[in-house]
């Protein structure tokens, strides 16, 4: 009996361990390092990280994506589970078709946009094909800051929709049919049953996709630093470029707990305002 | 099913595992840890073409320069050192010379045969009385420009003998003509921008790197850098190796390293001309570039490391390495009348800049460990607020003047070339 109790402990204690180990561990190691400096405590790396010239263009920058590139994200996935609930024929090769850029990394992907969006890339050759542009037109540069910003948000939702997608299709399939057929018969239109009945009903599926694609927006990297490079810098590159280029580890520490800062408050939020309720959790 | 199914490929993986565990020791080969050759394709083909005829074995890998320091010391402090022939710049050898290195004297003995450049032998002892590096091979920066752009150079411009006002007037001729900017430089986060202020822009113009470094003389320099950027392609600040942009026609005239633009010049000797790089009011700067091989104290291979030494330096594995990656002979050899026309322009255009009369050599960085990441960044900052974001240069000169000073006063680090030797750390006049 007491063995019994014990079982489940014992085989999630692996995983536990594990993370423990190689994430919790570094987790607060890295907090310690940002508030150290030769030795002593401060804020002396946040006060550089501040300063620095990129700071603010990394802080801008990120948002931007975030704000833009997430809610495209939630309005286009919602749609296409939407659609796919009325297709009857062919339904698992079109969620296969939608789920490919999962399988894709973010640098691979970025590379793609790349050859996309390059002078000599797809894009400017179909435009020069249609006759649109005489010669080679620059996306990518600092001379062009909102074609590069739309270029990122654009490829982010490419890549990254299909994770959205997949959760909230997971959470439809669970949903009870007899609320909307009752609305039905009761006279609502189609509408009125997806803004009444179905996103209700699918706050946490919505919630919990909200929190993942968030999180993940606000540590994007690959895809900016591919597309963007030197001109488009983010939190998470401006890190990446103090550890390994300027090798101060202190700050690079600074922006990592600053993203982790950001990346929790954005949970908080979510956790608050799509709060669901207890009999619903059911 | 499930069972049947897992059991030989577990068994497999297990198989492996062990066998892989027990084949790691057997293979005693000399381990060869370089800050040079990081792109993979350098490095696979000193893999492949060089390191291959080697006895024994090398096992090639690269570090980040500016990890090499703590990489070394951490093998150290560890006990269990594993590389034992380190290939690296001078100014990344330097900071290592103190506690970390093994002398080579013995092994420069039996090198006599070698004709090293005696220069470079010199710089290998690293401000001691001992040989602490032996030299590797040499690279530098230089020009090249497409045929297409020679028709715009400026009336009387002499294109081995160019000011940077001629090649500022070039770009302008170009845009003129074509409505192109055609003048590229390595701007993006992978690219050598930083050496171009380093090596060539702050000594042509302010006859110093460190010391001159918010001079009037470097207030003009930018001011000046920065009507010249108005003729250069603006994805520069994404280039990292320029030969891709010169072969793909985006631009016709590119600064960078020698092993940056062998490509374009070897591939297409007929359509690009190298040559040297410009000069300022100061002279034409310019920054030679040593790389050395030593052995880390405590090496596990050190023998093999001599070996590996001596088999590196042999003429013929010399001119090998400068066809196979486009770095330099130190040794002196007989380059063979088949070798590479691409090649062969580079060769050409850097005699002709380091035999330039009014040449400033200015060297690579030293003693500053593994801060030197932070002191490119000053450089890089510093263009990006004058530059890129059209900030006053004297306040941005001040405020990344002060990062500057901040860096060398915690290294201590003293002047060196172009700057005059200073006692004690090297102060931002």
């Amino acid at each position: 009996m007491r063995e019994g109790r014990l079982l489940p402990y014992l085989l999630i204690a692996p995983s536990v361990l594990f993370l423990t180990g190689l994430f919790l561990f570094p987790l607060g190691q890295t907090a310690l390092l940002a508030f150290q400096q030769g030795g002593s405590w401060g804020l002396g790396n946040f006060h550089r990280m501040a300063d620095d010239l990129n700071f603010g263009d990394a802080m801008a920058n990120t948002f931007k994506v975030v704000l833009l590139a997430v809610p495209l994200q939630l309005a286009l996935a919602l749609a296409m589970t939407m659609m796919l609930r009325q297709v009857r024929r062919g339904r698992d090769i079109l969620v296969w078709i939608w789920s490919i850029p999962l399988g894709i990394s973010d640098l691979a992907a970025g590379l793609v946009w790349l050859a996309i969006l390059t002078d000599q890339g797809w894009f400017n050759s179909a435009l020069f094909q249609l006759g649109l542009i005489s010669s080679p037109q620059a996306w990518l540069t600092y001379e062009t800051p909102l074609a590069l910003l739309a270029a990122i948000v654009i490829a982010e939702i490419w890549r990254a929709t299909a994770i959205v997608f997949v959760i909230l299709l997971a959470g439809v399939q669970l949903l009870p049919k007899e609320y909307e057929e009752a609305a039905e018969v009761f006279g609502a239109t189609a509408w009125q049953r997806f803004m009444r009945i179905t996103l209700p009903l699918l706050k946490p599926s919505i919630q919990t996709a909200l929190i993942l694609r968030t999180v993940l927006a606000f540590e994007m990297f690959a895809m900016a630093l591919a597309l963007g490079g030197r001109n488009f810098p983010v939190l998470v590159s401006e890190a990446f470029n103090w550890q390994y280029q300027s090798q101060d580890y202190g700050v690079a520490a600074a922006y990592a707990v600053l993203v982790m800062a950001i990346s929790i408050a954005a949970t908080l939020v979510y956790l608050v305002a799509l709060r669901v309720p207890a009999e619903q959790r059911a | 099913m499930i069972k049947a199914f897992a059991t030989p490929k577990l068994t497999g993986a297990i198989a492996a595992l062990v066998l892989g565990l027990a084949a790691a020791p057997a293979s005693a080969q000399v381990v060869f840890l370089s800050t040079q050759l990081r792109p993979i394709e350098a490095a696979q083909k000193l893999r492949s073409e060089i390191l291959k005829d080697f006895p024994g074995g090398v096992e090639f890998v690269t570090e980040q320069p500016p990890q090499l320091g703590v990489h070394i010391r951490a093998e150290q402090q560890g006990g269990k050192p594993v590389s034992s022939l380190i290939g690296a710049l001078h100014g990344e050898l330097q900071p290592l010379a103190a506690d970390s290195l093994m002398p080579l004297d013995d092994v420069l003995a039996t090198l006599k045969d070698r004709g090293l450049n005696a220069g470079m032998v010199e710089a290998g002892k690293l401000g001691t009385d001992k040989q602490m590096f032996i030299p590797w091979m040499q690279a530098t920066y230089i020009m090249v420009a497409s045929k297409q752009a020679l028709p715009f150079l400026p009336e009387g411009a002499d294109i081995n003998a160019l000011t940077y006002d001629q090649l500022a007037q070039w770009g302008a001729n170009i845009q003129a003509k074509t409505g192109k900017r055609m003048i590229g430089f390595p701007a993006g986060p992978t690219g050598l921008m930083h050496r171009f202020f380093e090596g060539y822009l702050y000594p042509s113009y302010t006859g110093g790197v460190v010391t001159t470094f918010k001079s009037p003389a470097a207030v003009e320099m930018w001011t000046k850098f920065r009507e010249l950027w108005k003729t250069v392609n603006p994805n520069s600040t994404n280039y990292a190796f320029m030969q891709e942009p010169l072969l793909s026609g985006d631009v016709w005239i590119a600064f960078d390293h020698v092993a940056r633009l062998i490509d374009a010049l070897s591939r297409k000797p007929d359509e690009f001309v190298a040559f040297p790089a410009p000069s300022g009011p100061k002279g034409l700067g310019y920054m030679p570039v040593v790389a050395g091989l030593a052995i880390a104290k405590g090496a596990p291979q050190a023998d093999a490391a001599k070996k590996l030494i001596a088999y590196l330096t042999q003429p013929d594995v010399q001119v090998k390495t400068a066809k196979a990656v486009a770095f330099f002979p130190v040794a002196k050899v007989d380059m063979p009348a088949d070798i590479d026309p691409g090649l062969k322009l580079q060769i050409d255009a850097v005699q002709r800049m380091t035999s330039a009369r009014n040449a400033i050599v200015s060297l690579l960085p030293v003693g500053l460990d593994q801060r030197g990441g932070e002191f490119d960044k000053v450089y890089v900052d510093t263009f990006q607020r004058i530059v890129l974001r059209g900030e006053d240069p004297k306040a941005a000169l001040e405020r990344q003047g002060e990062a500057l000073k901040r860096i060398i006063t915690e290294t201590k680090a003293p002047c060196w070339l172009p700057d005059r030797p200073s006692q004690g750390p090297c102060p931002v006049e």
